[in-house]
């Protein structure tokens, strides 16, 4: 990698914009569904390219920021867009995956039939202008700036069906999410008083200072609570099966990568871009984060073995594969890091493909319990055949892309000679295919019920999306660089972390 | 011209307009609305040309009737009173431009009463927050005291009790408020603020004056509320009309909170305020702190979206006792940013509860249904944007004050301040998600029957109403952005320099 250098522009604040700038279109055009549904493709097809734009400067060293607006005083912090490695390879996800789901909702939204779709495509357009802020944040306050506006846009979209569930869901939804802002509120101005700066930087920004270790503690259990509401990192997880409540679309972009992968790349930034591998180390605060990750991995499988909703099964499944990405950075070795980075990516197309599929079933058939969907595959095999790619793309089966990620994790736990964590990664393999395996077996291999008969496949908004993610996970399983080189991008982000040479990671090369 | 005689001009505008109001009103009593509306412009007028000049020139000092001070009066216009009178004036120009229909519809026939003792509570206001002389600023307290109980009595039928309460306890404050100065004028012989801090070092150790100064603490803290001296808000806040309340709730509190600036950070002796005073100070915080969790929980527990506004005014004002108590640096542009700020968005919710009114003929939360959205979509947005500002949540202007001081707070490691502000943010989610779940997602009675398929009127408030009630709600997110400005051009002037 490159020396990096910075320029000023404002793509990176233009990408975050252009979503936003969709809201007051689509309720301009809420009496007309077509052209509301316009804004939403309008919007993402905008913002996908922004993005692009930006990542051959990236690849080449060149990071772009852009200024906002001063936003606080004394002291004195800047709302400030950087468009570095870890921020492209977090909003090439969200935005690239904002697209499909853009297509599929409109699918999801009239064959459900669901009502208060303006403000339904509103609040999501907000979402994703959050992300993408959460993805280029400059600095910790512009993040926790981005990170409340995603909380509070979600919360339309949780309680979007207005019944007393659904409401339910949400009051717990808002609870987590904005006691999680208040601790963020805490840690940041603690980490302010600290280390006198809040920008991100690779390998910490409290290097050479002098540090109370009960204080770094404290503070480390604040960010990781903070931020780990929207990871679910147990015991912070239960707001998330509950928000299945949602709309399937959201459930799938925002509750298995928009807001929950906000959460993760929380994470990430906090480990390796505030304090950094050598304080992590030093004051053993990957061992915290490692012990509660490492147990929600295996909880969270074993629970999903017992869910019978589809939709609660995929959430307890997501709670279990955002702690492998936590896990990853918790190790503190390279490998670790690219592995969780590339899981980032990696579990994003192959969940948002088993929710889109969940949801097929759902407008299709109506179906949400695992057990009434004997026989569907007959009747929507390419549905059940990309929902196939998935599940054994996530139990870690090549040549899927999850497999790689895996790979990648097993490597970082054998770096660290953590045996117990090696073993972790494996047994959750397992489970997630126990847990996985019968939803395909009942589909395909058990006789359906008459009720299947006049049924067919869903319609072509929602099975040409779900295709595509299918195909996507299969063709980053076999080149993880084929598209976007996203192993490349998290190879060089885990290089200026861990501030290794150059040539400590090859790039490109496929293991 | 105008720049020179502003400190006297403000409180002189409110006054004048107070005594034309019934003559005019006599005559046409429309005309008594719009002498209101004028006045107050008027008033904005001179307070920005004040404030432009004092940030230019420094402070600028104007002699009553030409007796220089000790010996006589003196108004003075630094950045601290400018940036506090300019805000009262906005405030009170956008509440009268908003009053005309509330008032008519709430209080009919008392109109040309209402406004007078409008601009008789802004003149005395005005006064308190101009005066460089501790018992002139007796006198406007006093002149405040009696219009704000008038117009508090002007309201529904238990406005009487509880314009009494607010009497007594008023008194009571402004009498602690009056003994202070008393004690301190025996130790000092003179009663100007410039004065007595020059003269402080020498008397400071004196029984007297530590007890004039908790004295005057005493008697302030009632009046702006601070818990547990905070009983009389409520009623009052609640039973008023709900302009009455939309003018006193914002600025109200906030000059007492101004006196305590003033006396604590001017005119006490800095270096006994961090000695002996600091117990002072102390105390001033928790009681702020305690305010903070009571007045959120007892929000929570209202079903009258007045009295739960109220309730929340009185955690408000812990936030700037708070922020006093920090006396840094942080903790002062903390607390003026959350009087700015919460003065804008309590005149934001107390006009929407004033909409409602007008529409529904009440403002009960349990009454609350979704039919709102529909009813009145502006109003309804407007309320949730303010609501959000209130709870602190970022871009909007709410969560910088709570930023400042929760800086301010970690600056100290004063971690019983820093939980008190960040719990505050969980239970104002309580109580105003409670009204916003009611407003958008509560069926209609009965049950079942899918409301889009009914007949709602859409019956949104008067422009008169709505669009002061949008322009404060947008101002909301003006004022977020533009918190780092108004700190470094506005606040950041006005701080002693030896904080």
């Amino acid at each position: 990698m490159h020396e990096i250098v910075t320029y000023t522009s404002s793509v990176p604040f233009l990408a975050v914009l252009v979503s936003l700038a969709a809201v007051p279109l689509i309720y301009a055009s809420s009496n007309r569904p077509n052209m509301r549904e316009f804004w939403t493709l309008a919007a993402a097809f905008i913002k996908f390219p922004l993005v692009l734009s930006l990542l051959p400067g990236v690849m080449a060293g060149e990071v772009a920021e852009f200024t906002i607006v001063q936003i606080s005083a004394s002291p004195d912090i800047a709302l400030k867009l950087r468009a570095d490695a870890v921020g492209m390879l977090f909003a090439v996800v969200a935005s690239g995956l904002w697209i499909l789901t853009s297509f599929y909702s409109i699918g999801y939204m009239r064959g459900a039939n669901e009502k208060k779709q303006t403000r339904y495509f509103a609040s999501f357009a907000v979402c994703l202008s959050a992300t993408i802020g959460i993805a280029f944040s400059a600095n910790l306050l512009t993040f926790l700036i981005f990170y409340e506006i995603l909380s509070l846009a979600t919360y339309p979209l949780v309680i979007h069906k207005e019944n007393k569930e659904a409401m339910r869901s949400g009051r717990q939804y808002l609870l987590y999410a904005m006691s999680a802002g208040v601790v963020l509120i805490a840690a940041i101005g603690i980490t302010y008083s600290i280390a006198g700066t809040l920008d991100f930087n690779p390998g910490g920004i409290f290097g050479g200072i002098l540090l109370d270790p009960v204080l770094i503690k404290v503070v480390f259990i604040l960010f990781i609570a903070g931020v780990g509401v929207k990871a679910g990192i147990m015991p912070l997880q239960s707001w998330l099966p509950a928000a299945m409540v949602a709309p399937t679309p959201v459930s799938a972009l925002l509750h298995a990568v928009a807001v929950v992968k906000a959460g993760v790349f929380g994470v990430i930034r906090v480990v390796g871009f505030i304090f950094g591998p050598e304080v992590m180390h030093e004051f053993s605060l990957n061992l915290i984060l490692a012990t509660f990750s490492g147990a929600t991995v295996i909880l969270a499988s074993l629970i999903a073995l017992n869910q019978d909703d589809l939709k609660r099964r995929l959430a307890y499944s997501t709670v279990g594969h955002l702690s492998y990405i936590v896990l990853g950075v918790a190790l503190l070795t390279p490998e670790g890091f690219t592995g969780g980075l590339l899981h980032l990516s990696n579990h994003a197309t192959t969940k948002i493909c088993l929710f889109f599929c969940a949801g097929a079933i759902y407008v299709n058939l109506h179906k949400t319990k695992i057990s009434q969907l004997d026989g569907i595959g007959r009747v929507m095999p390419w549905t059940m055949g990309a929902f196939t790619i998935g599940a054994l793309g996530l139990a870690g089966v090549p040549p899927i892309n999850a497999f790689v990620s895996k790979w990648f994790l097993c490597q970082g736990a054998m770096a660290a000679d953590q045996t117990i964590i090696l073993g972790i990664f494996l047994l959750s393999g397992l489970l997630n295919a126990a847990y996985f395996f019968p939803i395909v077996q009942r589909a395909f291999f058990r006789p359906g019920g008459k009720d299947l008969e006049k049924h067919g496949e869903a319609s072509l908004f929602m099975v040409v999306p779900i295709c595509i993610v299918a195909t996507l996970s299969v063709l980053l399983g076999l080149q993880p660089n084929l598209i976007l080189n996203m192993y490349d991008l998290a190879a060089g982000i885990s290089q200026s972390v861990f501030q290794l040479p150059a040539v400590f990671i090859a790039s490109g090369v496929w293991p | 011209m105008i720049s020179s005689q502003a400190p006297i001009l403000i409180p002189m505008t409110f006054l004048f307009a107070a005594m034309l109001i019934p003559l005019v009103g006599a005559v046409n009593r429309a005309a008594a609305h719009l002498t209101a509306v004028l006045g107050s412009a008027l008033a904005l007028y001179f307070s920005v040309i004040g404030m432009q000049t004092t940030l230019a020139q420094g402070r600028i000092s104007y002699h009553i009737a030409g007796w220089m001070p000790p010996i006589g009066i003196e108004f003075v216009m630094d950045p601290l009173s400018a940036f506090i009178c300019a805000l009262l004036c906005g405030v009170t120009f956008i509440v009268m431009v908003f009053g005309k229909r509330s008032v008519e519809y709430e209080i009919p026939q008392k109109e040309i009463a209402f406004y007078s003792l409008s601009m008789l509570l802004l003149g005395g206001l005005a006064g308190m927050v101009m005066t460089g002389d501790l018992f002139n600023l007796y006198v406007y307290l006093e002149i405040a005291a009696l219009a704000g109980y008038a117009l508090v009595a002007i309201g529904d039928k238990r406005a009487v009790v509880s314009a009494f309460r607010y009497l007594v306890m008023g008194t009571v404050g402004a009498t602690f408020y009056l003994l202070g100065v008393a004690l301190i004028f025996i130790s000092t012989g003179t009663l100007n603020m410039a004065d007595i801090a020059q003269l402080m070092p020498m008397v400071q150790d004196s029984p007297a004056v530590i007890v004039g100064l908790v004295l005057i603490v005493l008697g302030t803290a009632l009046k702006m509320a601070l818990f547990p001296m905070h009983a009389w808000l409520p009623d009052a806040y609640t039973h008023a009309s709900t302009t009455a309340t939309a003018l006193i709730a914002p600025i109200g509190t906030k000059v007492s909170a101004y006196v305590l600036f003033r006396v604590l950070f001017f005119v006490v002796d800095p270096d006994h305020l961090r000695t002996e005073l600091l117990n002072l100070l102390q105390i001033i915080g928790y009681l702020g702190a305690a305010g903070i969790i009571w007045g959120s929980i007892m929000a929570i527990c209202q079903s009258e979206l007045k009295r739960m506004l109220a309730y929340s005014s009185v955690a408000q004002v812990g936030y700037i006792a708070v922020g006093i108590s920090l006396a840094s640096p942080l903790g002062f542009i903390g607390a003026i940013l959350h009087a700015l700020n919460h003065a804008v968005m309590k005149c934001c919710l107390f006009f929407i509860s004033g909409n409602m009114r007008l529409r529904l003929g009440h403002s009960m939360i349990p009454q609350m249904t979704n039919g709102l959205r529909k009813s009145m979509p502006w109003t309804s947005a407007a309320f949730t944007l303010a609501a959000i500002s209130m709870i602190g949540l970022p871009p909007t202007a709410g969560f910088f004050g709570k930023w400042y001081l929760a800086l301010g707070a970690i600056e100290q490691s004063h971690w019983i301040f820093l939980s008190a502000l960040l719990i505050s943010t969980i239970l104002n989610v309580a109580y105003f998600f409670r009204v916003m779940e009611r407003m958008y997602l509560k069926p209609q009675e009965p049950e079942g029957v899918d409301y889009s398929e009914q007949t709602i009127v859409r019956s949104e408030a008067p422009a008169s109403m709505l669009v002061p009630t949008l322009f404060l709600a947008l101002s909301l997110l003006v004022l977020g952005f533009a918190n780092a400005w108004i700190v470094t051009n506005l606040i950041v002037p006005m701080i002693p320099g030896w904080l």
